[in-house]
Formats: C-alpha cells, structure tokens, sequence
C-alpha cells in the first residue's frame, strides 16, 4: 500500500479527477437524452409521416453515367475514345466457391492471368456487395456463348458498357496518360456525388489535368420499384452531360515523325509554336501503351515496367531533367552582351581555359583551340573557351537572371500535371542546400551548360520558343479548344492571356546578334549543325549540345567506345524557323546519344521538314502564298 | 467472475461488450440480405478481436504506460512512412500493405494518442501547467494532422477527441478550455475554406437534407425515413423494408443503425443505448476505483472516445450531425476498427484489474 501512495503523490489529484470523470458520465448522459429525444421525435412523434413516406418510397435512384469527353488533335483526329465493349461483373458476397466460379467461367470465355490476378488484388481491397470486374473486352462470341449460360453463374453479369480507349495507344500515351479505376486514395478526394455511377477518373497527362472538363455530370433516373426491389417502369430521368471535347494543339502526323525519328533512342523531342506557345508535338522514348492502365494493370506487368532500364512509363519531355550543355550559350551570350562585353571582342581559344590562380585545366570540345574567336564565331563553332571565360567574369548571379527569364528553374505553367521546375543554381542556393560557398569553377562550367543546372525538354523548348519571339516568353498549353458535344458549343484556350512581360529587358539588337549566330549554326560555313542546315528550304536558327554524364579526368580523354552506354554523353539540340518570322521552335534531347551535332539536329531537321511541307502543301491547295512569310 | 479475476477480465464489462457484439451479429445477418459468409466472416473478426482484448489484457500497468511513448513514436513514424510510400506508389495512403495483412496505422494511434497524453501529463502535477498542456495538446495534434492529409477527416476528428478527453479529465482549468474554444472558432472560417466542396456539402445539407433530396441529402432522408417509419416497436427483425429493398446506402457499415432502428424500433433503440451507456459508464467506474492517475486518464479517456463514437453515428444517422463516416462500435460491419476497440477494452480491463497490485 505504501508503493501505491508513492504513485499517487497528490491526493488531491485524485479528487480533482474523479470530479471530472463524475462531470464525464453526466456530459454522456446529456448526448444520450438528445439522441434520444431526436429519436423520439422520428419513431414516435412523427411516426405517422414517416411511414407514410417509407410507404411511398417505392422510387429508387439510379445514377446514369455521363459519357467522358473524347479528346482529338488540333485536326480533329482522335486521340481517345470511348467504345461500347462488354464486361464481366462479379459481386463476391453471391458468389459460393469463387475458385470454382473462376473455372467455370474460364471454360467459357478467355480469362488471362492477369485478369484474375488484377481481380483478386480488387476482391481483397473493395467490398464484397459491390460489383468487381472480372474481365473487360469480351469479344462477340465470348459475350454470346457467356449470355447463354449466365442463368448458371449467380453473381456473374454480362454489361455492357463504355470503355476507354486509346486508338494511338504509345504515340500519345505520355501526353494524355490515362484513365483507371478510382482507387480509395481517390474515393478521398474525389466528390462522390459528382463520381454517381462513374468507375474510371483521370490518373495522369491530359486525363488528370483535365479531369473536370472530360468528366461531365453524372444524371439520374427514379425507377419504381416493387417490393422485391424490381424495377416496374421509369417515373422521370435527368439525362447524363458529357464530358467536354478537347482538342489539343498537338498534330498526330507531327508527333509520329519526331517519334520515328527518335528510333529506338531515349529521349524526348519538344516542338511549339513559339508566338502562341501551342505544344504541336511531345514525344518521349520509349513510351508505353496506356491502354494497358484502364482496366488495372497486373502487378506482375507493372513491376516488369517500371523495372525496365529505360524507363518506358517516365515522360522524359515533362519530367526528364537534363544539363543542357552548349545549348545554353545563346541564353549565356546575351547575359555577356548584357554586361557590357563587346561582341566584337576577340578571345584565344587554345583549347583550353585556365582561371587564374589555378592549375586546373577546363577543356574545349576542340581539343586543338578554335584560336581568336568573337562572340558571333564562339556559337557558330561552339567554343567553349570563350564561354569558359565569359562565365568566369560574369559569374554565378549574373547568369542566373537570365536563365530565370528564359523560364529556366521554374514551372512552365504546362497544363500537365506535376510539373518539375529543373534547377538553376545561385550562390544562396549552393549554401543552402550543400552548406559551401559557390566556387569559381562552377561559374565557368555553368557558362557551357554544366554542373548544377537542369532543364527539362520542355524548358528547352520554351527557351528555343522565346528566342524565336524576340523575348517574348510563353506559357505553354496543350489544350487549344473544348467543345460541348451536345451544343457544338466551342471555347477556344486563349493565347494572349498566357504570355508573360519578360523578366528583363532584353536588348533587341543583341538578341538579333545571337539569332544570327544560331543562323550560322546552321547554315555557317563552319557551323556544328551545318550538316543538318544543308539544302533546307527555309532558314534555321540552332544551337547544339553535348551534355555529359560522366565527368572526365584531368587529363583523361572521352572515348565514347570504351566507355559504357549509360555513360555516354546526351545529345541536345535546340532550334527555331523559319528564322525571321519562326512558326515553329524544337528542343531534342537523346539521352546518351553522343553528339548533339550529329544525332540530336538531324532529329529536329526532320521535324521541321515535315512541318513545312505540310503548310507547303495546304497553301498550295488553298491558292495562299507567302507560307514562310 | 471466477477465472476472469486471473484473466484479469471484468465480468460486467465483458458481459456488455459480448451482448452488442451479438447484437451486431444479428444486425449484420438482416442488413447484408441474411449472408451467412458475411456473418461467419465478422464472428471470425470478433473472435480475433476478443483474443486480442484478452492478450492486452495481460500487459502490467507499469509496462504499458512506460510502452506508451514508444507505441506513439512507432505510430507517427508509420504514419509518415504511410505518406511517404503513398505519395511515391499509387496505392492508398491509409494503408501500409504488409504482403498477408494490410496495415493501418492510424488505428494504431487511436490507442496511442490517449496514451502519449496520459503519460506526459502523469509525469508532473495534476492540474498540467500550461506548458504541459502546450506539449499535450502537440501530442494530439501531430498524428491528426498526419491523418488529415492522408485524408481521413473523421478519423483525424476522433484522435483530437481522444486527447482532448485526457486534458479534460486530468482537470484543466476552465480558463484553458475557453482558450481553447477562442482558438477554434478563430481558425473555423479557414478550415470551412480549405474544406473539399463535397465535404462543405454534406455540412450544409445537414441544415436542410430536403433540399436537395436526390443529391447529397438522399442518404440522410433515406435514414430518417427507414428510422422514422419503425414506430414505437419496430418492423422486426428481416422485415425491414426500407433497408431491404437497398434505399439505405453503406447499410452494413456506416449506416446500420438505420436497420436497426428500422427492424427494433424506439424500443430497440432505447435498449441500444442503454447497453451503450452501460458499457461506457461501466468503464467510467472502472476509472473511478483505480488507485493511480495514468490509469484512471486512460480508462476515462478510452471510456468517453468510445462513447462519442457512438454518438458520432448516431447523430449522423438520425440527422443531428454531419455524415462525417464514423462506423457505429461493436455493431458495423468491417473489422479494422473493432480490432482497435477490443485492445482499448484490454487495456482498460488490465489497468483496473490490477488496481491494487500497483508497484
């Protein structure tokens, strides 16, 4: 008894404790009484009334689906559909023996293992007097030799019902992602009277993003009913709206040749309209079909997904985050022109660059010197020496501004979901995050592209985009219209609203002088990508990249043979045409491609040629002229 | 009781949890359209959950209160790894997916709540200095703010509600608890905003359920009409009409009572709360006689969560509180939530038992 006084120190506490546990009983009697009265007030007071309601409640409510909006390309072609396929339902609670169910039904129709894999994954997570879907897509002899024998099978329905389907499957499928099943997470978070009968919702891409518009409103039919819960005839019906059609500013034909010209590599090739900022094509390789999504993916096909090296289900155009390498020195030689350095002004180039104080070696791609070299030369030809230089006066918080204002290190605004904002370094960042000052040395390689700044294919784009405009930065969207299925009603994105007023003000006359420079690039007697200019019918501004994975040693030599495939450097390529009043402007970037020069500009040259001729073609048809304006 | 002593059981408190868990059973078999594999499936549920009452049962009141910062550290990690992996794969962010069992640790943190803040507060003198009840009310506010986001509002709900009991029984002065209100009326309007539409919704539907009577107050009259129509001695038990004929959604789970009123009418419904009241008031006592401040907090506690649970679905089901989906204890069909109901009875059962035994 003694060790119980020790716990209890205070005898006071005690009391002052059980008053509040007296006050607690007395607080749950007080709910009881108004439970109780409520109840009373329902089963007694007002008895009469509400049994004169159950006895009128023979009207039950069932929620008519509303059919998703169809989403189409800037030339109407579809991009995903719905069809009319039929399915399996299962509702296990009436189900007896489910393993023999299963071998009974599979005698009838095709039952893969992954259906009843991704089946009994549901059965686990989902309610048991709710409807599962056991196979989807039965096709017509399926269907009809099922309907036949469904008498046998309580618990199994045939119905029929709208599926989502996307007929370019992986040549669009990282642009509109896809629809699933709504899981629990999005139960949460989803408003279930706006989800009454409806079973897929947007989970990624365009499908996601734009949820709302695609989904429609659900509508509702009262149904008598008799007592044994059927249905008698239809009292009155509110009718489903559709979904929104949505026409993106994407063009197929655009998209399936930046597709094939990307081959088997991996990468990502960006092409917009550089006055509107309307995404014409977005491709990532390799993609995946996201018809494989709608229905569950087993986790067995999921797994083998995502742990491919490749990366299939990774939208490198959105999410992909690379150094840009030389494709940034446009963006570096207005930053220089800027600070007041003369175009005109001449650098040695040995074929290498040396800061002051140090013995440390910064290497050209030109391993023997591009020697005297101007502003207009260094682009042309690339040098890194002089950029070498000219980020080593500059310094980190003077280029930082720029690349800022050419929508590096943030978000695009992109109507896609979860956007990346890449990163651009700054002197506070470096101390914030890796808790050292920020070093000369990465002023220099950042000049050429390197060290800490990422982009992705995206900003490149946007970037190649507001050089075209003159400065002009816009917001990139890939909706272009949406339409009211029902009223052909049409709302059209608005463009003007979405660029913005530069950061800074950008001096014409220099960016006149950079764009004559990228000129050369491609047309230039010794321009990188002269190659890829060669013989085009309208004039080109570019600017390639090499982008390295693996840093070499001093005095080591980049042997791309020797050296593993993941290893190799990225190929980037940045573009624009036609030069004086650009229609398009292109970002390519090949991971591990090796030369920017060589793979990556040829990628976009042939973008662009297809471009071109198409508008060639349509103005010739249509008697216009001027189409390179 | 005889063996019940050395089990460290208490015969009445048993007695009571044994008659609604029986209840619920019935209840079950009428609104699941008299399945027996549901039936069978929710026995088996009750048994685990009862060997599970017994096991926490034997736990000594000394382990179990030093156990008690440790269970809630443990949970608040899980609870960030829930997230975590959540937010990373698409799975549930409830949920952490044990391969065999699935997990959820916010059931575990409605024990360890009330436990956390009875131990903080038993470590200094009774009343808690304001510092105290700072730390305290931090205690309860984390793990509900992790669940929050998950989002499990109603959850989140239970487990402020759960510590807010310990500070009210550990005698907080009245001075704090009008703080406290001053405090939440002042950041209501922000949450009202940060609310989903849907949620908004259901609060304003509460109002006035007939105004929109196919849309979001479908559920409620649907209810009140199944309760209503029972009368004084209710339709019988599978005679039912309203529930039988599928005008009552979620009517195994969250919305039961509506059955049951239906099938056992205010007659029923009176016993129900009684045995309701007996159990929780039962638990009260049990705090009453215990020698010591941790376990009296913590029975008291646990006593008045339970019952406010109760209340909770009563109140949304007969149409005096919000649709916030709370089950009904004991009587809902589902088995997380009655895993975490038994142990909380262990523990209450354990503490009081060896009330004298304290060392």
């Amino acid at each position: 008894m003694a060790a119980t006084q020790s716990f209890n120190r205070q005898p006071m506490e005690a009391s002052v404790v059980r008053g509040r546990l007296r006050l607690a009983g007395l607080l749950a009697l007080v709910l009881s009484a108004l439970l109780l009265s409520r109840l009373y007030v329902l089963q007694v007071a007002e008895y009469s009334r509400y049994q004169t309601l159950s006895l009128e409640n023979h009207i039950r409510l069932q929620a008519l689906p509303p059919v998703r909006g169809l989403i189409l390309d800037r030339n109407g072609i579809v991009l995903a559909r719905n069809t009319a396929v039929y399915t399996l339902q299962v509702i296990p609670e009436k189900v007896g023996d489910m393993d023999l169910l299963l071998h009974e039904v599979g005698k009838l129709v095709d039952l893969e293992e992954d259906d009843i894999a991704v089946f009994k994954k549901n059965l686990r997570r989902r309610p048991r007097f709710e409807k599962h879907l056991l196979k989807s897509k039965l096709d017509d002899v399926e269907a009809a030799r099922f309907a036949v024998n469904e008498y046998r099978f309580s618990g199994v329905t045939l119905e029929a019902m709208l599926h989502r389907d996307y007929p370019l499957a992986d040549l669009t499928g990282h642009v509109l992602g896809y629809v699933g099943r709504i899981s629990e997470q999005d139960e949460a978070r989803l408003d279930s009277a706006a989800y009454q009968g409806v079973s897929h919702t947007g989970k990624l891409g365009i499908e996601s993003y734009y949820e709302s518009l695609l989904l429609g409103r659900s509508g509702f039919e009262q149904v008598e009913i008799d007592a044994h819960g059927r249905t008698l005839r239809t009292i009155n019906r509110e009718s489903a709206i559709p979904g929104q059609n949505l026409y993106l500013s994407l063009d197929v034909g655009l998209q399936r040749i930046a597709r094939e010209a990307l081959g088997n590599r991996r990468g990502a090739v960006v092409a917009m309209d550089p006055g509107s900022g309307e995404i014409l094509a977005m491709v990532s390789a390799p993609a995946y079909d996201p018809n494989l999504f709608v229905d569950g993916i087993s986790r067995e096909t999921y797994q083998a997904l995502i742990q491919l090296a490749d990366k299939p289900l990774l939208n490198r155009a959105l999410y992909g985050r690379y150094s840009p390498g030389s494709t940034i020195k446009p963006i570096m030689a207005l930053a220089t022109m800027d600070a007041g350095v003369s175009p005109q002004e001449r650098v040695f180039c040995p074929g290498w660059f040396m800061l002051p104080d140090s013995t440390r070696k910064y290497r050209c791609w030109k391993r023997t010197g591009h020697g005297s070299v101007n502003l207009h030369d260094a682009i042309e030809q690339s040098c890194d020496t002089y950029f070498y230089q000219a980020g080593a006066r500059l310094g980190i918080d003077k280029m930082a501004p720029f690349l800022f204002s050419f929508g590096f290190g943030k978000q695009s605004g992109v109507d896609l979901p979860s956007e990346p904002s890449g990163l651009v370094p700054t002197s506070e960042w470096k101390q914030a995050t890796h808790l050292e000052p920020w070093y000369p040395g990465e002023d220099v390689i950042t000049a050429i592209g390197q060290g800490f700044l990422l982009t992705t294919p995206l900003q490149l784009a946007r970037a190649s985009a507001m050089l075209a405009s003159r400065g002009r930065l816009v917001k990139p969207t890939l909706l272009r219209r949406q339409e009211n299925p029902l009223t052909g009603e049409a709302q059209e994105t608005r463009v003007d609203a979405l660029s913005e007023a530069p950061a800074l003000a950008i001096d014409q006359r220099d960016i006149e002088w950079v764009i004559r420079s990228m000129t050369a690039v491609m047309h230039g007697r010794r321009g990188t990508a002269r190659a890829s200019g060669r013989r085009s019918a309208y004039r080109m501004a570019g600017k390639t990249g090499t982008a390295q994975v693996v840093s070499i040693a001093q005095d080591g030599e980049y042997d791309a043979k020797s050296l593993r495939e993941t290893l190799r450097d990225h190929a980037l390529f940045i573009a624009f045409a036609p030069v004086d009043h650009p229609k398009i402007a292109i970002a390519v970037v090949v991971e591990n491609g090796g030369s920017g020069a060589a793979v990556a500009a040829p990628i976009a040259r042939k973008v662009m040629d297809y471009f071109f001729l198409k508008r060639l073609r349509r103005a010739a048809s249509t008697g216009a002229s001027g189409v390179f304006g | 009781m005889f063996s019940g002593r050395r089990l460290h059981l208490d015969g009445p408190l048993l007695i009571g949890l044994l008659v609604l868990s029986a209840l619920g059973l019935v209840v079950i078999f009428s609104a699941s359209g008299e399945n027996w594999s549901v039936m069978a499936r929710q026995g088996l549920r009750l048994g685990i959950s009862l060997a599970v009452m017994v096991a926490v049962a034997q736990v000594s009141p000394e382990n179990l209160r030093r156990f008690s910062p440790h269970l809630f550290t443990v949970s608040v990690i899980l609870l960030v790894a829930v997230l975590v992996v959540g937010a990373a794969g698409k799975g549930a962010q409830r949920w952490l997916d044990l391969g065999l069992v699935r997990f959820q640790p916010s059931e575990l943190m409605k024990l360890g709540v009330p436990m956390a803040v009875a131990w903080l507060l038993t470590r200094g003198r009774l009343p808690p200095r304001f510092s105290v009840l700072l730390s305290a009310l931090a205690l309860t506010l984390i793990p509900a703010g992790l669940v929050v986001v998950q989002p499990d509002l109603g959850t989140a709900i239970m487990l402020v509600v759960s510590g807010l009991f310990v500070l009210f029984l550990a005698g907080i002065r009245w001075q704090h608890v009008l703080m406290m209100l001053a405090a939440v009326a002042a950041v209501t309007p922000y949450l009202w905003f940060r609310l989903q539409e849907y949620q908004r919704q259901r609060i304003l539907t509460l109002f006035d359920p007939w105004a929109d009577p196919m849309g979001s107050g479908y559920q409620a009259i649907q209810a009140q009409i199944a309760i209503g129509s029972a009368g004084i001695s209710g339709k019988g038990w599978l005679a039912g009409s309203q529930s039988h004929l599928e005008f009552i959604p979620e009517r195994s789970t969250d919305f039961i009572f509506a059955v049951f009123a239906e099938e056992f009418g205010f007659i029923g419904v009176l016993m129900l709360l009684v045995l309701y009241l007996f159990v929780a008031g039962r638990c009260l006592v049990m705090a009453y006689h215990t020698r010591e401040t941790f376990s009296r907090l913590l029975i008291g506690s646990l006593a008045l969560t339970f019952f406010f649970y109760v209340f909770v679905n009563l109140g949304m089901v007969s149409g005096i509180l919000p649709i916030v989906g709370v089950p009904l204890p004991l009587i809902s069909y589902g088995g997380t939530s009655m895993l975490t109901l038994m142990a909380a009875f262990g523990i209450i059962m354990g503490l009081h038992a060896r009330r004298r035994l304290m060392a």
